[in-house]
């Protein structure tokens, strides 16, 4: 037995993207019944799985995808409807397929559960047709129609016929005491596995004799094409009776007709045939080499995919691409200090080297960065099943439109959006969308929409999850909020929108009790927040009564390496990702004014906060100037402004994040630090925290 | 009675702070360094700790150990010295006044803290060594070198 786990992880990937690639085609399907291409396409890739799942050894994977496509056959020969009955019970074969897979990840084998229900699900479909509704009948009346022979009972089917390259070898296997027998197997109407019965015919022939040709070709008996009957030429030196005998004690065949080719007169080719015969050679040729017709067959497939496959793409360990990382940033660190360094005659040779150099690394870190990109429709495209899930739990009709799924963000902020995400979509599911009849009294469609869009902005990838639902009441949180204590009442009537709706982002602000009268938003959301805020990210939420919530989660494109400006506060260096400054201004002590003992400026007509970032990082007093101006770094949290109040700015600066380590993980103000080329640290400020 | 002694003896690194000479075990130190860079403050933490350096690409913060005992702030000078410790994979830096040498101490020579007394706050202390003459006090870095400060 050859090794296979090398081919382990490549199988569990492919299988991962051939079952995903199912889901979708099978919602398709669902919406179009009557799209060939969708079903076409499905058969496919489950066929593929089957091959796949075979070679691998993973039997009950390949016995139900087997069973699964039989029920396509069916399908596709339209001897069956496409029904909500028969996509679920093939949805629930993918989750059973899946949870091989997860199986097979985990522990590198199959498991045990042989998911006989769905195999039995699977049968009774196949029965369906067997009752005989309107369409299968008529397919029936087509076959009967097509296959002339077989309507007419026991009419020897009319030769078929040869070309001049199978003549030759008929008269040549004459010449050594070998018969040639043309023989017709017609297999009962109500066979399921019609190409495993085939198979099985082969094989019996195989015993006996070699067979040179075949009606229908091979190929289309492994792929079911053909009715229920099918005609061989074999060369033989076993008695015909024999032969029959044999192939009439295989299951499910009900007649095998054999004729003897006799001279050679008979097998003289037609000259039509001649072109189209060399094909159907090549077949047969493959088909004698390969003992075991189908599996076998099936595997070249495979092998022929993969390589295509596996020739355009590498997998890479996400441990390699992070050390490839972090050597891009060391190395950018080394170019900045290098580009600062003092007592070097900047010569225009130097000068050259170094912009070389700058450009050499920023392409580089941009190619790293790239190879790190996976589109966020690696997480997206679960949903739509996600959501046909869950709107038929919760009896809602839910229409889920994506948008901008070419998105790309790290890889390492991908794997962890997909909870987050679930989560807000549930959420608009279960508590936004109103039920069919709430619905249809408020005078809205009846179906709901789920908007789930990303898209860049600046150095973040916004990702919006929105519904047309009920929306949040404000009032029933407020007074929740009272109720839990989490504010007084007196404080409750000055809060603001948003600070109402941050509540529902409080830990534990649902759970207490069943809160279905708030809209039950809020469960979890929680966790959502921690989540994304664990990524650098935000969440906010805007919502309308009557017209719905939008959650917006707001991620960072890259975790590691940042564009930051510098400043000077007192006599520490501090970086500000650039990504969320605003503007820098200057502004006198004049323009500041007091609002409700805060400290603001007027800029283009808004009041925007001041925070004096001495007083708030709590810098040691240099000497007290009083400068005639002071500059104004404007930054913004989502669509709000503050500005901070620095001493100078330095410029702007490619940076490293690095953490600041377990030790000082519970500081609120500052998210990481930097080391700057000269090799001192510089803390990054955490302008979520620190604006208002 | 000999042989145990030695096979209990452990080592440790006696530095000073003022006069006063304090020991720690030398297996958690992972290296000593000049204090010849810059500790960038880290803002809203307790003023012992001092700041976070850059040591070799990595981030460490910075304890002084001066304030931790409650001493005067640290004069930084040549002898000043940064002693890196890790405990549970953490990495935290200790400022000293000086580093002397390095002991060897087995139980014999080590007296618990329950006997002693001592003016600073006993809970930083694990016992008090007593080698050539000298009288070196054992500092429990777990506790030091924890956040969750009573005293600041």
């Amino acid at each position: 037995m050859m090794d296979m786990s090398q081919y382990l992880d490549i199988f569990i990937e492919e299988t991962k993207e051939h079952l995903q690639n199912l889901n979708q085609s099978l919602l398709q399907l669902e919406k179009n019944p009557d799209d060939r291409s969708v079903l076409n396409e499905i058969f496919r890739v489950a066929h593929t799985l089957k091959g796949m799942s075979g070679t691998m050894g993973f039997n009950k994977m390949a016995t139900l995808t087997h069973d699964m496509e039989n029920v396509l056959q069916a399908l596709r020969n339209d001897e069956i409807k496409v029904s909500t009955g028969l996509v679920d019970v093939l949805f629930k074969c993918l989750d059973a397929l899946e949870e091989y897979n997860t199986q097979i990840t985990e522990t590198g084998n199959e498991g045990t559960n042989d998911n006989k229900e769905l195999i039995d699900a699977l049968a009774d479909l196949l029965k369906s047709k067997a009752t005989g509704d309107a369409p299968a009948k008529n397919s029936e009346g087509q076959q009967a129609a097509q296959a002339a022979p077989s309507g007419n009972g026991n009419e020897i089917p009319e030769t078929l016929p040869l070309d001049q390259y199978e003549t030759n070898i008929i008269n040549k296997a004459a010449e050594l005491g070998n018969d040639a027998l043309q023989i017709t197997v017609k297999l009962n109407k109500g066979c399921v596995l019609k190409s495993a019965r085939a198979f099985i015919v082969f094989k019996t022939l195989e015993r006996h004799s070699e067979i040179i040709k075949s009606e229908p070709k091979v190929q289309d008996i492994e792929d079911e094409k053909f009715d229920f009957e099918f005609t061989v030429v074999v060369l033989t030196k076993s008695d015909e009776s024999l032969i029959k005998k044999d192939l009439n004690s295989i299951a499910e065949v009900d007649d095998v007709i054999i004729k003897k080719i006799k001279d050679r007169n008979t097998v003289v080719s037609k000259a039509a045939a001649v072109t189209e015969s060399k094909k159907e050679e090549a077949s047969v040729k493959v088909e004698n080499k390969t003992a075991a017709v189908q599996a076998p067959a099936e595997e070249k497939h495979e092998a022929v995919a993969r390589k295509t496959k596996t020739g355009k793409t590498v997998r890479v360990d996400i441990d390699r691409l992070d050390v490839l990382l972090n050597l891009v940033s060391e190395l950018i660190i080394q170019k900045t200090r290098l580009e600062g360094l003092e007592g070097i005659e900047r010569t225009q040779q130097y000068t050259e080297v170094i912009e070389y150099l700058e450009r050499i690394t920023t392409n580089l870190h941009d190619a790293v960065m790239k190879v790190r990109m996976v589109p966020v429709e690696t997480v997206f495209n679960r949903f739509p099943r996600m959501i046909r899930d869950i709107s038929r739990e919760l009896g809602k009709e839910v229409e889920l439109e994506m948008s901008g799924e070419e998105t790309e963000l790290d890889r390492t902020v991908i794997d962890e959006i997909g909870d987050p995400l679930i989560h807000l979509l549930r959420n608009s599911c279960d508590h936004g969308i109103e039920p069919i009849e709430e619905r249809r009294r408020l005078g809205k469609p009846e179906c709901g929409k789920i908007e789930l869009k990303a898209y860049q902005d600046g150095n973040n990838v916004v990702i919006e999850v929105g519904d047309d639902g009920q929306g949040i009441n404000l009032e029933k949180v407020k007074n929740k909020a009272v109720e839990r204590g989490l504010v007084t009442k007196d404080m409750a009537d000055n809060l603001t929108k948003k600070d109402i709706l941050d509540f529902l982002f409080r830990s534990g602000f649902s759970t207490a009790e069943k809160i279905t009268d708030i809209s039950g938003r809020g469960v979890g959301l929680d966790v959502v927040k921690t989540k994304i805020e664990a990524l650098g990210g935000t969440v906010e939420v805007e919502t309308e009564v009557g017209k719905g919530s939008r959650f917006f989660v707001r991620l960072p494109l890259t975790l590691a390496i940042i564009q930051a400006l510098l400043v000077m506060v007192g006599d520490e260096k501090y970086a500000i990702q650039i990504s969320s400054v605003h503007k820098i201004t200057n502004i006198t002590p004049d323009d500041i004014k007091m609002v409700q003992k805060q400290e603001v400026i007027m800029y283009r007509d808004t009041v925007v906060p001041i925070v004096r970032l001495d007083k708030v990082l709590e810098v040691p007093k240099t000497d007290d100037r009083h400068d005639k101006t002071l500059t104004l770094v404007i930054v913004k949290k989502g669509e709000r402004l503050t500005g901070f109040i620095v001493d100078k700015i330095l410029g702007q600066q490619e940076i490293v994040q690095k953490s600041l380590g377990k030790f000082l993980s519970g500081i609120k103000i500052i998210t990481s630090a930097t080391i700057l080329g000269d090799g001192n640290v510089a803390l990054i400020l955490d302008v979520n925290a620190l604006a208002y | 009675m000999a042989e145990n002694t030695a096979s209990d003896a452990k080592k440790y690194l006696v530095f000073r702070l003022d006069k006063e000479e304090f020991g720690i075990e030398i297996s958690k130190i992972t290296t000593i360094i000049e204090k010849d860079m810059n500790i960038a403050r880290v803002p809203k933490q307790p003023k012992f700790l001092k700041g976070v350096i850059n040591l070799r690409g990595e981030i460490i913060p910075v304890i002084s150990l001066r304030l931790r005992l409650g001493y005067s702030d640290d004069v930084y000078n040549e002898e000043t010295r940064i002693i890196i410790v890790k405990l549970d994979d953490v990495s935290v830096g200790l400022i000293v006044d000086s580093v002397a040498e390095v002991i060897e101490l087995n139980e014999d020579t080590t007296e618990s803290v329950s006997n002693i007394t001592v003016e600073h706050s006993m809970e930083y202390l694990t016992g008090v060594g007593k080698a050539n003459g000298r009288i070196v006090t054992l500092l429990n870095l777990e506790k030091i070198v924890s956040l969750d400060v009573s005293a600041v």
